[in-house]
């Protein structure tokens, strides 16, 4: 696991989740360094905020998340238990705007965040509190621009992640309708928390197999791509041959058959 | 459908009214017009010109490394960009010059040419005929029959010396299709990263990309990754639905199959930890994880290869034995039985 | 006489002198070319491949055709220090590191999907209005086979930078040598000189794609114009066009300049698309191991309708006496290619034996008038799209929400079902506009003009077409299908008879058609009327 501090900061509504956050963050994962060992004796003081926080993350969760999850988060027919999914798979979840889901459909898509930061790091030090999983992920401990290599991301992206999410990250097609979503615009946290938690159809990518250096590296390169200049003119949406041949047979050939045909005009 | 009309004898058929009468174009009555057309013939080739002059100053001043925010391209190197619109115009607006110089200002009454008969006349073929049935006769070609089989068996067989000749592009295959770098007690490593794996290095839910580790001295090949490409899986144990000796293959949820697709050997690497399926990204094969591979859709006729997993002696990951099939897409020694 | 005139009179004789080439040119500068932009669709093809040349041979000063692994240096920053063949890395020199590299490789790629293209659509032309039939069998079968190796030249081509993706399409190709029975592995081990990938393939296809293939191009290319110069052009049916001559303009000047700018028209189309959209960008996908794979790996639009049919392909292999058949390659990669080529080689002579037709044509055919023909072309270009979409599934099952499976299996279910519908649509919609022709040429166009007649009836004046209109839908030979010949003797099982119930049987198909109205049947509902 992971030993990061806080959770996610806030591009929305900093002002007022700024401190919040701070506090909110340390207790998350506070929470779950609580089961694996004892705690500090001046984070006493702290634990009663932190109960807080989790009494406020209960109160979200019963209003917007257990009518799918279960009242107490142990999981439904439609949807799987969160006890143990750790308040990274929360801070993912929730963060990206993909839970709560819209509708249910095969997949729960990316979209704008239904709950402030606040109210993300309560129900993930909530969903935290019922046993211990992956912790949400601090920004700031993710040093991908000073320690990431971004030639060995390109070779680990290759091999763990080109298959679904496509060569240029730009996402790709999975069986029966569901889809591996463009990673243009993901936040580096976001990314990292995708690979420990596994979220939806993703598969884990554990700490040893790709260590958390590695992953920096990985978040360098995913980052490079989304800022990738279009070298050789317009990039066609990066997905391989198929929108080429669909620009020859219209824009291509079209062209040069419109000038055909008025080559072959008789002028008046 | 078919008319009878097409068989009474006396039907007049519409009439060929020949060739219509030629219409003047504006360029041939007005001489302005034409004047105007050779002032715009003329900016067109001097349009190219200026492409011209602007691909070779671009390729002079623009710094290669410069870059340029254009809508739709987006960032576009601008000396590639600049060279390439430049090369265009200096080619296009030639073309667009000539196209209406000729079309407007060259004369365009239509012409009419008459056809030849492809065919020779009777007597040419009958000549010809005679001609090959004399020369071939002075040949001796069909009298001397001893000549014509032999020279029969000489050409024939001319051909065959270059073919031999190519036997050297390659070496046998013998069994090579049939064998990979694992053996028993290979470890898994991870790739890249080349570290051995324990089971408590992967959590359920999670792959791993692996290789066999590399002896003290050797190296990895393309051709051995092409062969040895491994995907390891962790799911609930109670998950699977295998028989007793490939359950035996697995430990405690950790499974292990060859990542070239048994169909066209691609990748097989795409895997979905939802419904555990593995999906090939080239023809969309789908493998199911929990029934040994067991092909669930696409083109692919047989399931991946599974590579029987142990531990060693310090708790790493290890191929119980090598793989037991030929990893790959199929081929005629294949046995398969 | 001018300077100039001198001149120019001093090289002719010279040359003249010594070849006797006057005569022979002063025939051929006012050789007759008709004029039509369908007539161009071949000319795209053939500036295509000078645009290849041109594009291939500067390449060709850096590319350096080897699988030898190198360290990449270069300024590329996403891949420094990645390990890569030197094919990969030149590529990346080309691309970054020489000015204008990047464009040449852009003009060079998308020259050579415009080749292909306008190679279909020639094709195309030719098939719809019959241009293949006698004399012109010949030029049909070496358009065939250029389109044969223009897609193996295409092929060879976007291989040999090494990159991820297009080494994933030599695995498959690899794969599909493999499959080849008896002698699959010995194949696949001569040509990779060892175990895939090796070290030998790439400079074996390179000598292949810059020297044997554009070879045997030239020089079936010339052949090809050759026989179109001497057989002369066809041209469509009108007033004054007639099987026995061509009308048009002289190759001096018109047809020199017409022919000449369109060569720069091209290139300057190509050279716009290689400016500013990007093809094929290496750089994305990494060098290739066979360790790697990126989501929706295809091949270009020429590869990828037989691409498409290998995903659709049934999941079909026999195992029996310790050997292995591999339909599910087969049968998409070789067997059902190899069945539509050879098809589309056989057609004209298939199409003669039909209709029986053993007559030299210059004229072409408008399609309405061949329906059988239009049908059966319509029905195998609808194979070959449906094939091709599939080809593409995963790209358009995330662009239009769609699941793959269920394109694989529309496309499944598509192949077979769709093809015949649309011959029989396009037969039936053929059968229509001859209608509409008839129905125009004895009545006239409608005008939407109202009349009333001193009855108080309304009535629609109709417009009388030109006499050249008239000529032109009505100038086509009515088909006359070949009679079933006496039984005789023969058994009624026996090869011969079935083969003359057959003929006779497709022979009256292939006549199906409107009655194609006559002048006496104008003049007979014109006193009619009146």
């Amino acid at each position: 696991m992971k030993p990061s501090k806080r959770t996610r900061s806030s591009f929305r509504r900093q002002k007022f989740a700024g401190p919040v956050l701070v506090v909110a963050a340390l207790l998350t994962v506070g929470s779950a360094f609580s089961i694996a060992s004892a705690l500090p004796s001046a984070q006493k003081s702290e634990v009663s905020a932190q109960s807080t926080l989790i009494g406020e993350g209960k109160q979200i969760f019963l209003k917007g998340c257990s009518s799918c999850h279960g009242l107490n988060a142990e999981g439904g027919a439609i949807a799987p238990s969160l006890i143990g999914v750790g308040a990274a798979a929360v801070d993912f979840q929730v963060g990206t705007g993909r839970m709560p889901m819209a509708d249910m459909s095969q997949q729960a898509m990316r979209k704008k965040p239904l709950y402030d930061a606040a109210q993300t790091a309560a129900l993930a030090a909530y969903v935290a509190s019922l046993a211990p999983g992956p912790a949400s992920v601090d920004p700031a401990s993710l040093t991908w621009e000073r320690d990431g290599n971004v030639a060995q991301g390109g070779e680990l992206f290759r091999t763990n992640c080109a298959m679904c999410h496509n060569f240029a990250a730009q996402g790709g097609a999975l069986s029966n309708g569901k889809y591996a979503p463009t990673l243009m615009g993901v936040e580096p946290q976001h990314i990292y928390e995708a690979m420990i938690t596994g979220p939806q159809s993703m598969p884990k990518f554990s700490d040893k197999t790709i260590t958390p250096a590695e992953k920096l590296s990985l978040i360098k390169w995913i980052k490079a791509a989304q800022t990738e200049p279009a070298i050789g003119g317009a990039s066609l949406g990066r997905v391989g041959p198929v929108t080429e041949g669909l620009l020859v047979w219209t824009f291509g050939l079209g062209l040069l058959i419109a000038v055909a045909v008025w080559l072959a005009m008789k002028a008046r | 459908m078919n008319s009878e009309h097409n068989n009474e004898i006396e039907v007049a058929r519409f009439e060929d009214p020949g060739l219509p009468a030629h219409v003047y174009r504006k360029t041939d009555t007005d001489a302005r017009a034409a004047n105007r057309a050779e002032r715009q013939v003329a900016a067109l080739f001097l349009l190219s010109a200026v492409g011209t002059v602007g691909t070779i100053a671009s390729y002079i001043f623009i710094d290669s490394k410069k870059f340029i925010y254009l809508p739709v391209l987006g960032d576009t190197n601008a000396q590639q960009l600049a060279l390439g619109t430049g090369l265009a115009a200096s080619l296009f607006f030639i073309g667009i010059a000539a196209v209406h110089w000729a079309k407007t200002l060259m004369p365009d009454h239509e012409v009419i040419a008459e056809r030849h008969e492809f065919r020779s006349s009777d007597e040419d073929r009958a000549d010809f005929v005679a001609t090959v049935k004399e020369r071939a006769g002075a040949a001796g070609l069909g009298r001397r029959s001893l000549i014509k089989r032999s020279m029969g068996i000489a050409l024939g067989l001319v051909g065959l010396s270059p073919l031999v000749l190519l036997r050297d592009l390659g070496p046998l295959p013998k069994n090579d299709f049939a064998t990979t770098s694992w053996k028993a007690g290979t470890r898994l490593v991870t790739d890249p990263g080349d570290r051995p794996i324990k089971p408590s290095d992967l959590e359920v839910g999670a792959v791993a990309q692996v290789l066999p580790a590399l002896a003290a001295g050797e190296e990895r090949t393309l051709e051995n990754v092409g062969k040895d490409a491994v995907l390891l899986i962790r799911i609930r144990p109670e998950e699977f639905n295998l028989d007793a000796k490939r359950l035996s293959w697995t430990h405690d949820g950790i499974i292990a199959f060859s990542k070239i697709c048994s169909h066209m050997g691609c990748a097989v690497a795409l895997y979905e930890q939802g419904t555990k399926h593995l999906l090939c990204p080239c023809h969309q094969s789908t493998f199911d994880v929990t029934r040994a591979a067991k092909v669930i859709f696409g083109p692919a006729a047989r399931p991946l290869p599974q590579l029987a997993l142990s531990l060693d002696s310090e708790g790493y990951l290890v191929a119980k034995q090598g793989f037991t099939e030929p990893v790959g897409p199929s081929f005629w020694e294949r046995n398969s039985a | 006489m001018k300077k100039s005139e001198q001149v120019a009179g001093s090289v002719a004789s010279y040359v003249d002198d010594r070849t006797g080439a006057a005569a022979w040119a002063k025939k051929n500068l006012t050789k007759v070319f008709p004029d039509h932009w369908s007539f161009m669709l071949g000319e795209i093809a053939l500036y295509s491949f000078v645009i290849l040349l041109l594009s291939g041979v500067f390449l060709t000063f850096w590319f350096d055709p080897s699988q030898q692994q190198v360290i990449y240096d270069g300024s590329y920053a996403p891949l420094s220090k990645v390990a890569m063949s030197s094919s990969y890395a030149s590529t990346l020199h080309i691309s970054f590191d020489v000015r204008g590299g990047l464009l040449m490789r852009q003009i060079h790629h998308w020259a050579a999907l415009i080749f292909l293209a306008a190679i279909v659509v020639h094709l195309l032309r030719v098939f719809f209005t019959g241009a293949f039939r006698k004399p012109r069998e010949a030029n049909w079968l070496i358009g065939i086979g250029l389109l044969t190796l223009g897609i193996v030249e295409g092929f060879l081509g976007y291989s040999l930078p090494d990159d991820l993706l297009s080494g994933t399409g030599v695995r498959i190709a690899e794969a599909i040598m493999q499959a080849f029975p008896v002698v699959g592995s010995y194949l696949s081990y001569f040509a990779f000189g060892g175990a895939f990938p090796g070290h030998v393939f790439i400079p074996r296809i390179y000598i292949v794609h810059v020297l044997l293939l554009p070879g045997i191009f030239l020089a079936l290319i010339t052949v090809h114009l050759m026989l179109v110069w001497y057989q002369k052009h066809t041209q469509y049916p009108g007033p004054g066009r007639k099987e026995t001559n061509v009308v048009g303009y002289p190759l001096m000047p018109v047809y020199m300049a017409k022919a000449g700018g369109f060569f720069f028209i091209v290139f300057g189309i190509t050279a716009f698309l290689g400016a500013v959209a990007s093809i094929n960008p290496i750089w994305l996908y990494g060098p290739y191991t066979p360790g790697q794979i990126s989501a929706g790996s295809q091949p270009d639009w020429y590869m990828g309708w037989m691409d498409g049919l290998v995903r659709m392909a049934p999941p079909l292999e026999t195992h029996a006496f310790g050997h292995t058949i591999s339909w599910n390659i087969l049968l998409p990669g070789l067997i059902i290619p190899g069945i539509l080529f050879a098809g589309m080689a056989a057609y004209p002579f298939i199409e003669a034996w039909i209709s029986g037709d053993n007559r030299e044509h210059h004229l072409l055919d408008r399609p309405r008038n061949v329906p059988n023909r239009t049908a059966l072309g319509a029905m195998s270009l609808s194979f070959m799209v449906i094939a091709l979409a599939n080809g593409g599934n995963d790209v358009i099952a995330t662009h239009f929400h769609l699941t793959i499976n269920g394109i694989m299996w529309f496309t499944r279910i598509g192949l077979f079902v769709v093809p015949p519908i649309v011959f029989i649509i396009t037969k039936r919609i053929c059968l229509s506009l001859q209608r509409a022709d008839r129905e125009i040429v004895l009545h006239g166009r409608e005008t939407g003009r109202l009349v009333m007649t001193p009855g108080g009836e309304f009535l629609e004046v109709h417009e009388e077409l030109t006499p050249e209109k008239k000529w032109t839908l009505t100038q086509h030979d009515q088909p006359t299908p070949i009679a079933l010949p006496a039984k005789g003797s023969a058994s009624a099982l026996s090869p011969s008879r079935i083969k003359d119930v057959l003929r006779s049987r497709m022979s009256e198909a292939n006549a199906t058609s409107v009655a194609s109205p006559t002048e006496t049947e104008a003049r007979e509902l014109e006193s009619g009327h009146h």
